[in-house]
């Protein structure tokens, strides 16, 4: 856990004071994600630092797992804190193993339980242990450096983690890849953590919770959905940008908004009665055709069953998608637009149909919380536009 | 031929003047390394100071070495030694100065931002950072200012033979005396060989103390 107590930077330039972090109150639960959001120069990654104290703090109080940590010694505090930065900062001079062992040997470990935990470490990253510990960084790509500094941020085994705009400096390809696996090792470790982004996406993608910054203030800290859904104010919403609704498809799961409700026929039915069917259920173009298992087999298309006699078996088309029920919303919609679908099947892990995902449904749940809020408050967001 | 003839003749004097000659000039950079490179990254806390000391040093430079020589011979005799071998290491020490604090201060100084803030952010004491991080990666640029001090300092204690200080000078000055260009020349041609020898041991060096995973980026300096 971390919590943060009125922590405030006021630093002095040519120009007079300047507060970089004004009063910020805050505090991340053990195990989760909170990515501190905002423009450049709003005070994200000087209260980052204030934790550390790589910025001192002009007042204000850190506690980690409920402990103060202002009387604690700075290298101390820094040991038990794990640090990645956007440069990476492996140091040139040292091989993987020693740059990835040197907090546990700053902290005294003894040899064999140090290279037991770089080979530990490894592992838990992807990387073949015999094929890079002896190397040097320099040797290495960009995104196995950044896999490498993760590494050394985790290897003392730290409760609490500090990432300075982590992946920032990756390319996009490998750095949805390294998000991914951080995320999957996060699961395992239950880390405190705090991250620092510029980047609405890996936000949302990251977070347990955003905290959201502006000229040295928090402005709004809350949940990805609860942010995207009801942005406190005008800065928050414009920073979020106008396809906020969009980026919430990122973060609700098929699983959430499924009807079970879907009509389906067999090869065995006939024609006639599938079109009774489509008619019945109100679909548009076609039903679908499920086999034996109650796996998609394909579809009847409306026009067929309307003109055609015989078996369902004889007049089916290849079904144009389906989802998964852990998929997100973004796939689901990305699919419906592809293949011009208004509906779409949904399956199970052993692939058995189990509902179905209509735009309707979509649209409806994604638009409950704007239309929740604008009742609500219409007077203060109104009250912000003045 | 005639030279050939006189260098074969003085083999033996050549070699014994030319380790002295060694000696000298090994003696003098080996102490101004011990006191150029703590001095070069103690500069490095405060900027004002550095600016100063390097001010000081480039004058040093700037003065002739036979003018170094002579103001020290007063000074000197005072504890017995105006000339030999005392002022021509002190000349040699303080003319090394320069290339070696400024080496070391901008090396350190180089290092860069993102790998000190990685050094302090996961507890490195200063101490540490200086040892693990800053000189390691400092090496090689150091080396370069130890390198630079010495084939420097090889010409300058040549002249060093004029206040008895003994090395490769003694055939130079003799021949100047003397009137005998052999002497003179293969005098001279000795301080070249060995200037350009020991750079290219000392560049030898260099390159197996910089630390193995930066090896590639030195050798593109």
């Amino acid at each position: 856990m971390i919590r943060l107590e009125s922590l405030t930077k006021v630093f002095d330039t040519q120009k007079g004071a300047v507060v970089a972090a004004d009063h910020i109150d805050m505090e991340v639960p053990e195990g989760e994600i909170c990515v501190l959001l905002g423009p450049s120069g709003c005070g994200k990654t000087t209260t980052l630092k204030m934790i550390n104290r790589i910025v001192k703090p002009t007042s204000g109080k850190v506690f980690i797992n409920g402990d103060d940590t202002t009387g604690l010694d700075t290298q101390t505090l820094r040991r038990n804190i794990g640090y990645v930065i956007q440069q990476i900062g492996l140091f040139p001079n040292m091989t993987i193993e020693e740059n990835i062992t040197i907090v546990p040997k700053l902290l005294g470990w003894d040899k064999t339980k140090y290279k037991a935990r770089a080979r530990e470490m490894m592992a838990m990253i992807a990387l073949e242990p015999d094929a890079f510990l002896k190397r040097f960084p320099s040797e290495l790509s960009g995104g196995q450096q950044q896999r490498i500094g993760v590494a050394r941020a985790l290897a003392a085994d730290p409760p609490v983690m500090l990432m300075d705009e982590p992946f920032g400096a990756i390319d996009p390809i490998n750095r949805a890849v390294i998000q991914d696996e951080f995320l999957k090792m996060q699961q395992d470790l239950n880390k405190t953590i705090m991250f620092v982004s510029h980047d609405i996406d890996e936000a949302i993608k990251m977070g347990d919770r955003v905290a959201v910054f502006r000229e040295g203030k928090l402005v709004q800290y809350s949940t990805p959905d609860d942010l995207l859904a009801a942005p406190k104010n005008a800065f928050v919403e414009s920073f979020l940008g106008e396809d906020r609704a969009l980026k919430r498809l990122n973060l609700v799961k098929v699983r959430e908004i499924v009807t079970d409700e879907i009509g389906t026929v067999i090869p065995s039915d006939t024609l006639e009665s599938a079109l009774a069917k489509i008619d019945d259920y109100g679909y548009q173009n076609a039903i679908l055709m499920v086999n034996e298992r109650k796996q998609p087999a394909g579809i009847i298309n409306r026009s067929i069953a309307r003109t055609t006699k015989g078996y369902c078996r004889d007049h089916f088309q290849a079904v144009p998608a389906v989802v998964d029920l852990d998929d997100d919303l973004r796939k689901a919609a990305s699919l419906m637009f592809a293949h011009d679908q208004t509906w779409l099947p949904c399956v199970d892990k052993e692939g058995t149909v189990c509902g179905q995902i209509t735009q309707r449904a979509m649209t409806s749940h994604l638009g409950a919380r704007y239309r929740a809020r604008q009742g609500d408050d219409r007077k203060p967001s109104a009250a912000i536009k003045e | 031929m005639e030279l050939l003839q006189y260098a074969l003749d003085n083999a033996s004097l050549l070699l014994s003047r030319t380790i002295e000659h060694i000696a000298l000039v090994g003696v003098a950079v080996g102490i101004a390394t011990l006191t150029g490179v703590p001095i070069g990254i103690a500069i490095t806390k405060n900027e004002r100071v550095a600016q100063g000391v390097l001010y000081m040093a480039s004058i040093i430079v700037t003065i002739p070495s036979i003018a170094l020589f002579g103001i020290m011979i007063p000074v000197l005799s005072l504890i017995g030694h105006g000339i030999g071998y005392v002022p021509a290491v002190i000349a040699v020490l303080l003319y090394s100065q320069l290339p070696i604090i400024r080496n070391t201060y901008t090396a350190i100084n180089n290092v860069s931002p993102a790998l000190r803030e990685a050094a302090r952010g996961i507890g490195m004491s200063p101490n540490q950072r200086l040892r693990l991080v800053e000189i390691p990666l400092a090496i090689p640029v150091i080396m370069a200012g130890v390198r630079t001090a010495v084939v420097l300092n090889i010409g300058v204690m040549a002249i060093a033979a004029y206040i008895g200080a003994g090395g490769l000078g003694t055939f130079i000055s003799r021949g100047i005396s003397q009137s005998d260009p052999r002497q003179l020349i293969v005098g001279a041609i000795a301080v070249s060989l060995l200037a350009i020898i020991v750079d290219y041991s000392l560049l030898y060096l260099q390159k197996r103390l910089t630390p193995r995973g930066m090896s590639r980026e030195a050798a593109a300096t």
